[in-house]
């Protein structure tokens, strides 16, 4: 295991220095004067020049430019919006509240997603089986957008079950339905890897075993055939994590929600560049932080991908 | 190398020819239909009313999107009023003068109503279609081409070439390719267009093609055809196009369907998020609907029709590519 642990860890690396350098590259090495892209359709001051040059070091070479990106950003300094505000503070004050939201969100996908896919496992051909593929079908084919306009306009507008926008303090009762949103994206993933699982899993030996050793279904299915199913539940986490970020930016932003987030699609609006480089980059090693977490917590749960080299 | 020496000199027994019995088995009947992977996909697809169903309305989508003329004569961006003020206006619109033609519900001629600059919603969700196929066809080229070439060569010359161009993979996939598009698009804010996104979108989708490529061909480059086809004496590369290529390309045609899906929202996403193509050149359901989204609560078709078009058009390339799958992958119809 430690070996398994050490390796992933190595593997880590190179993914983190090269993901941080492409979008170092994507902002600093496209065509164009990269200090006028960053204000857009905005003209700077000559301050704001002088600082922006002071800020990215543009006198010193492409790549000592990078160590130097690359040094503030393990320190973890995250620089400035064009506001002059910190991007340190800015997420320290969103992060928990987009935190929240995703747990939420994972903790209903993951509860209704894998317990729908095993009904639908076990009643395999059946109306509940049918229904629920049609339902993923549509949800999967719904941008995230569409479907939190078509929320909040039904359930929080016209039968008003919820508030449409999220109020001061983000109460959780009011995360329930962007999470619910955020959730929806994911539920038919899940639910479709469950009952692939569980339908795969049904039919191995250890599960005819066990029925044959007189077990009764109540003690097969949740611990002989759920648990063993859940293993690419729980690595397609990692996936789903990708789209929950995306997800998160715009269901966010569409119910007021005062996370990290919305504060990069505010963030986009503005076209605050520094700011939008900044956030994405602080997702993409949150990305890449968790998808290591997975690899290893798979490590544990499976043990035969320890061994595969 | 040893294996051929010993059975040089391994004594041989050669058995008489059962003309019977066996022999029938193994018997070739040139009449009988030919069968392989791709005919039997095709006799399993031509039963099915899902797949006629969106290959039906996909060629739809393909017509709506080459003839947009054809279902509307009125232009998507022109013409667009906020009030009447002219008689000639309230002759054509049929309203009296000083009517506010923004957010207007539907009036004949004009099925969907006006958004809130007074644009003809129906003639903007068609014209809409154009965008996001383009867009969608360009990324899946693109992801497709990169994609094959990246998996093909790692699967195909092993060793430290894979595993350099699967650790590039790594890279480019361990960044969401909606966020690295919004940072592309950030930049190249002066100059959008159908080219810049679908690239900005394409660049950072092609790895999982790769992956989903590389590991088909490591399965099929075992198999028995393959060694036959090498002990027969072809060489490697023409070995690797002609057998083991197209053997490993189905799960490629499946994932480049529901990526299509994908790009499609993508580009949608972007747009709405603010980073898509730009208003006054494309019509893109992603921009029709955000710029609807002040006026839910008062005007909600103008954003529910867009919302429509693109879920459906979405619904049909995944419908499609589901049942490719079935049709393609035997296990995935085993769990059916």
């Amino acid at each position: 295991m430690t070996s398994y642990i050490f390796r992933r860890l190595l593997q880590a690396i190179p993914v983190f220095l090269g993901s941080t350098f492409l979008i170092f590259t994507m902002v600093f090495a496209l065509p164009g004067d990269p200090l006028l892209a960053l204000f857009g359709d905005k003209t700077p001051t000559p301050e704001q020049l002088a600082a922006l040059q002071e800020r990215f070091h543009l006198d010193q070479p492409f790549f000592a430019r990078y160590f130097i990106y690359l040094g503030d950003l393990l320190q973890g300094d995250l620089g400035t919006t064009f506001s002059g505000q910190s991007v340190n503070e800015i997420l320290m004050r969103t992060f928990p509240n987009t935190l929240r939201l995703a747990l939420l969100a994972v903790f209903i996908e993951l509860i209704v997603g894998i317990s729908f896919g095993l009904i639908a496992a076990l009643r395999k051909g059946g109306i509940f089986d049918h229904a629920t593929l049609l339902v993923s079908l549509v949800l999967i084919s719904m941008p995230v957008f569409v479907l939190a306009f078509v929320a909040q306009f039904f359930l929080g507008i016209q039968l008003g079950w919820f508030r449409p926008t999220v109020g001061p303090g983000a109460p959780w009762s009011d995360l329930i339905l962007p999470a619910i949103v955020l959730a929806a994206l994911n539920f038919a993933f899940t639910l479709r890897l469950t009952r692939a699982s569980v339908i795969e899993t049904r039919q191995q030996d250890f599960v005819r075993m066990a029925f044959g050793k007189g077990l009764s279904a109540r003690r097969v299915v949740p611990v002989h055939v759920l648990r063993n199913s859940l293993i690419p539940v729980t690595t397609n986490l990692a996936a789903d994590f990708g789209i929950l970020i995306v997800g998160a930016t715009v269901t966010e932003g569409i119910f007021n929600v005062p996370g990290v987030g919305a504060e990069l699609f505010k963030a986009i609006n503005r076209h605050d560049s520094p700011e939008v480089v900044s956030i994405v980059t602080v997702l993409v090693v949150i990305y890449v932080l968790v998808n290591l977490g997975i690899d290893l917590l798979y490590g544990v749960l499976d043990p035969r991908i320890r061994y595969v080299k | 190398m040893s294996s051929k020496n010993s059975i040089r000199t391994m004594p041989r027994y050669v058995a008489e020819v059962d003309e019977g019995g066996l022999g029938a088995v193994d018997a070739v009947r040139v009449s009988e239909r030919k069968s392989n992977l791709w005919l039997d996909a095709w006799r399993d697809l031509r039963g099915r009313w899902m797949f006629w169903a969106s290959a039906v309305f996909i060629v739809f989508i393909l017509f709506v999107a080459l003839f947009p003329t054809v279902f509307t004569e009125v232009p998507p961006n022109a013409n667009c009023i906020l009030t009447i003020q002219t008689q000639e206006q309230a002759e054509e619109f049929g309203l009296p003068i000083g009517t506010k033609v923004s957010n207007h519900g539907p009036i004949a001629g004009h099925p969907m109503g006006f958004t809130k600059l007074g644009c003809d919603v129906f003639s903007r969700v068609i014209h809409g279609t154009s965008t996001s196929l383009s867009v969608g066809l360009i990324v899946t080229l693109l992801t497709a081409t990169l994609g094959i070439l990246v998996g093909a060569f790692a699967g195909y010359f092993g060793g430290w070439i894979d595993s350099l161009l699967m650790r590039v993979g790594d890279i480019f996939f361990a960044i969401p390719y909606v966020l690295a598009a919004v940072v592309i698009m950030s930049i190249f804010l002066k100059d959008r267009n159908i080219w810049v996104i679908s690239l900005a979108i394409g660049f950072f989708a092609w790895p999982s093609t790769a992956r989903i490529l590389r590991s088909e061909i490591l399965r099929v480059r075992n198999s028995d055809f393959v060694m036959a086809s090498e002990a027969l004496g072809l060489s490697k590369a023409r070995t690797m196009f002609t057998h083991v290529l197209p053997n490993s390309i189905a799960p490629v045609i499946i994932i480049s369907t529901i990526g299509l899906a994908g790009a499609i929202t993508a580009e949608a996403t972007l747009s709405f998020l603010g980073v898509g193509l730009p208003n006054n050149v494309y019509m893109s359901w992603g921009n029709d609907i955000s710029a609807a989204q002040s006026d839910l609560r008062t005007n909600p078709m103008t954003l529910i029709y867009p919302s429509i078009a693109l879920s459906v058009t979405v619904l049909s390339f995944i419908l499609l590519g589901e049942v490719v799958r079935d049709a393609l992958d035997p296990k995935a119809r085993a769990l059916r």
